[in-house]
């Protein structure tokens, strides 16, 4: 039983309060994003959604810029490049400010084919029944498109906490950024922080899929 | 630019080659998932269920720190892990998606079950599985990035060697950016393509 030996060094109180610190970290920035992304992400689907010419070109062509970059490059150009142009932020508002800019374009889209999965018929009942664009959406469209959206929200959300890991790179303190500190002691350390890092973020994001499952066999 | 054009040579041979590599890992692991005995069922959902649930960047740490490779490797395996999962559950979706009467009539005629599944399943699935396998390679692609943390030599990691060397970090990583957006509009355009290809056919 030698493998097990770095386990049991490794698992002392001290160190596991340091990697839940780490998580609690990991947890808020995530957090504070998956709102931020929602609201933006929200408003920019449902312009491009409603076809507000020139509007929704331009968001069309930010969106896939977004979504086919890289969510690292995004980091690091948050952190290290846009203080050459005079915008400075500390860690935490970097990484907070790269993950809402990436995942907003990811949400906008589940947003807007949520929108689109409406029928059409549906607009042109609201607006014969007296109700103006703004209401139909408001009132007939956006409850039907959100009981649709949730699954895709979901896993787009549980993607947002593992992305989150990518700010160790800035040097965030969340929970890998505290399990290097750990591991760097020691060589034989590497596993146990790993294996113990990964199922923090398993036992969050499993019962987030649960949830989404659940939910999605709700609407059947 | 040398150092670009080596870092883009980098990151498409190490999207290919996992690409690859996670098509068969994750073509074996929904044949698991699906098989009829109980103990490989579960191996396979386990192995979907962890993967899918934890941050690539620590498959990628544990390769590289634990196996003794070079980051391009390391980078390449952890990428493979974590990608395979996710193709596993295309092609899962994709055999389920054909019907439970062309598994009886291959059987009937003689097939086994390896045979049936080769030769009568997976071709009718690969249909709808592509566009998803396309989707896949962009993700790859992107996540490609990540060897630039365990200095894998990709296209990330060449553009952070430059940034550092000549202080132009906005001017180059927005370069790294249009690198990038190269191989990423016209895969995404072509998955549209298909998609929407697919669902006329359907």
């Amino acid at each position: 039983m030698d493998f097990l030996a770095p386990f049991i060094e490794v698992y002392t109180t001290d160190h596991l309060r340091f990697l839940l610190e780490g998580f609690w970290v990991t947890l808020k920035v995530a957090a504070i994003s998956i709102v931020l992304s929602f609201i933006f992400g929200g408003i920019v689907g449902t312009l491009r959604y409603a076809k507000i010419p020139v509007v929704s070109q331009l968001l069309a062509v930010i969106v896939e810029t977004i979504r086919n970059l890289p969510l690292l490059l995004i980091i690091f150009f948050t952190y290290f490049a846009l203080p050459e142009i005079g915008i400075e932020m500390e860690i935490t508002a970097a990484a907070i400010a790269a993950l809402t800019v990436f995942e907003s374009a990811m949400i906008s889209e589940i947003i807007r084919s949520g929108l689109n999965s409406i029928e059409k018929g549906q607009i042109e009942a609201g607006r014969a029944s007296g109700l103006n664009y703004i209401q139909t959406l408001r009132y007939i469209i956006m409850p039907q498109a959100l009981r649709r959206m949730v699954p895709p929200l979901v896993s787009q959300f549980i993607s947002l906490l593992k992305d989150t890991s990518l700010a160790v790179v800035i040097a965030l303190p969340d929970v890998l950024h505290n399990g290097q500190i750990i591991y760097a002691q020691k060589g034989s350390y590497v596993v146990p922080v790993l294996v113990i890092v990964s199922f923090m973020y398993f036992i969050v994001n499993y019962a987030l899929s649960m949830i989404a499952r659940r939910l999605e066999l709700k609407q059947i | 630019m040398d150092l670009f054009l080596e870092g883009l040579k980098i990151t498409i041979i190490a999207s290919l080659i996992a690409l690859i590599c996670s098509f068969i890992l994750g073509t074996l692991i929904a044949v698991m998932r699906i098989a009829p005995f109980k103990l490989l069922n579960w191996v396979g959902t386990a192995y979907v269920e962890f993967i899918r649930n934890i941050p690539v960047l620590v498959i990628v740490f544990f390769t590289f720190l634990v196996g003794n490779f070079g980051g391009m490797t390391a980078g390449t395996i952890g990428l493979t892990i974590y990608t395979a999962a996710f193709i596993a559950e295309a092609i899962r979706a994709g055999i389920l998606s054909v019907p439970k009467g062309q598994m009886e009539a291959a059987r009937s005629t003689g097939l086994t079950y390896g045979q049936a599944m080769r030769m009568v399943i997976l071709p009718q699935a690969i249909k709808i599985v592509i566009p998803p396998l396309g989707n896949q390679f962009i993700n790859l692609v992107k996540n490609s990035s990540l060897l630039a943390v365990v200095a894998g030599g990709d296209l990330m990691y060449q553009g952070d060697l430059i940034s550092a060397m000549t202080y132009a970090t906005f001017d180059t990583y927005i370069l790294v950016g249009l690198f990038y957006l190269i191989i990423t509009i016209p895969l995404s355009l072509g998955v549209a393509f298909l998609e929407k290809r697919l669902a006329r056919s359907n």
